[in-house]
């Protein structure tokens, strides 16, 4: 089965996973910039890990057979200061133009701050001047219902912005239909402790429709599994959907997303 | 879409270690010494959820553990997520 991983950390994963991808049938996948579990101590860190996402990470996958795409920003939680933020924010356009970045992300809220919620516009203005998509993070846990309302009130402001080239990910029972009303592309994510299941996936997919949602791994250095996306096309099967109800979900619709940037060349 | 018959067939047995998981959990926390927090009376809430007839059980057990406060702090008084609002 052939899909496309829309979501995942691959910088804190091991080559082992890059190969398991490529057997499971992985043809690209695409890394948001994120947190590195610790905050960087100067922007120079972050520097560094955008090279290593346009440089470096496109080269380990390529050994795989499997295309690498990544997105730019500087993540949530370490946008809590705005002053380190800016100083990440301006090493943007030096990046922007590579050949294998789509767009501004993982961008969005951590804790629901009045900081995080200035950053995350003025990094959505950035997608704007460059007209590139934007992948925006919603909260851990107890905070994931009102960021992900501040989000959507906040974007409302952005008259200019096309709500068909956002999309708002790790959505829940709670909150994808909500994501999805407003017009905007909802992301699932599938994690074995927090998220989505894949089975709370499917229903989701089963209550709100198949048009406007992907399911990814989001696969870093927590608890998380590369191959969850395949092992959710499983649960797929074993609940009697078809291949190309499957494959809609893992393959199709990823790519109708991701096409809208220039640069995702499948 | 399966039949009810067809998804019990598919997917009881790991329900049913489920529920049963989360008795153990709950006769654990009765077993072992000092007090708890608040997040035991969302959880007492949620597990309400799950005896009402209703189809959004699932979307429901989340606002339960949501923080439904409407204020939006200048910064972030502490980093990370517990699972329901203790603070």
């Amino acid at each position: 089965m052939r899909y496309i991983e829309p979501h995942a950390h691959m910088v804190s994963r091991t080559t082992d996973d890059y190969e398991k991808l490529a057997i499971a049938g992985c043809e690209a996948l695409c890394e948001p910039a994120f947190w590195a579990g610790f905050d960087r101590s100067s922007a120079d860190g972050f520097h560094d890990y955008f090279r290593q996402l346009t440089e470096y990470e496109p080269k380990r996958a390529a050994r795989f057979g499997i295309k690498h795409f990544c997105w730019l920003c500087i993540n949530p939680k370490e946008a809590d200061d705005p002053g380190f933020a800016r100083e990440v924010m301006a090493l943007i356009p030096d990046f922007i133009e590579r050949e294998n970045v789509l767009g501004i992300g993982e961008i969005g809220l951590n804790k629901n701050t009045r900081s995080e919620l200035k950053i995350f516009e003025e990094h959505v203005q950035i997608a704007l001047d460059y007209d590139l998509p934007v992948l925006i993070h919603t909260p851990h846990l107890e905070d994931k219902l009102k960021g992900t309302k501040l989000i959507i009130d906040s974007l409302a402001s952005f008259s200019k912005l096309d709500r068909s080239k956002v999309i708002i990910d790790h959505v829940e029972e709670h909150t994808a239909g909500m994501v999805l009303d407003a017009g905007f592309w909802a992301g699932m994510t599938l994690y074995p402790e927090s998220k989505c299941t894949p089975n709370r996936a499917i229903d989701i997919l089963e209550i709100h429709g198949t048009e406007r949602i992907w399911m990814n791994s989001a696969c870093d250095w927590g608890v998380s599994d590369p191959m969850a996306v395949p092992k959710c096309a499983l649960e797929m099967r074993r609940r009697k959907y078809t291949e190309s109800q499957i494959a809609k979900i893992v393959y199709d619709n990823p790519l109708e997303f991701l096409r809208q940037s220039p640069r995702f060349d499948l | 879409m399966l039949s009810k018959k067809e998804l019990l067939n598919l997917q009881f047995i790991d329900a049913r270690a489920r529920v049963i998981d989360l008795a153990a959990f709950l006769d654990r926390l009765e077993r072992h010494e000092g007090v708890g927090d608040i997040r035991l009376e969302y959880f007492a809430k949620a597990l309400q959820v799950l005896q009402e007839n209703r189809p959004d059980r699932a979307k429901a057990v989340l606002e339960v553990f949501s923080d439904m406060t409407p204020e939006i702090s200048e910064t972030a008084p502490f980093q990370g997520a517990t699972g329901a609002p203790v603070s």
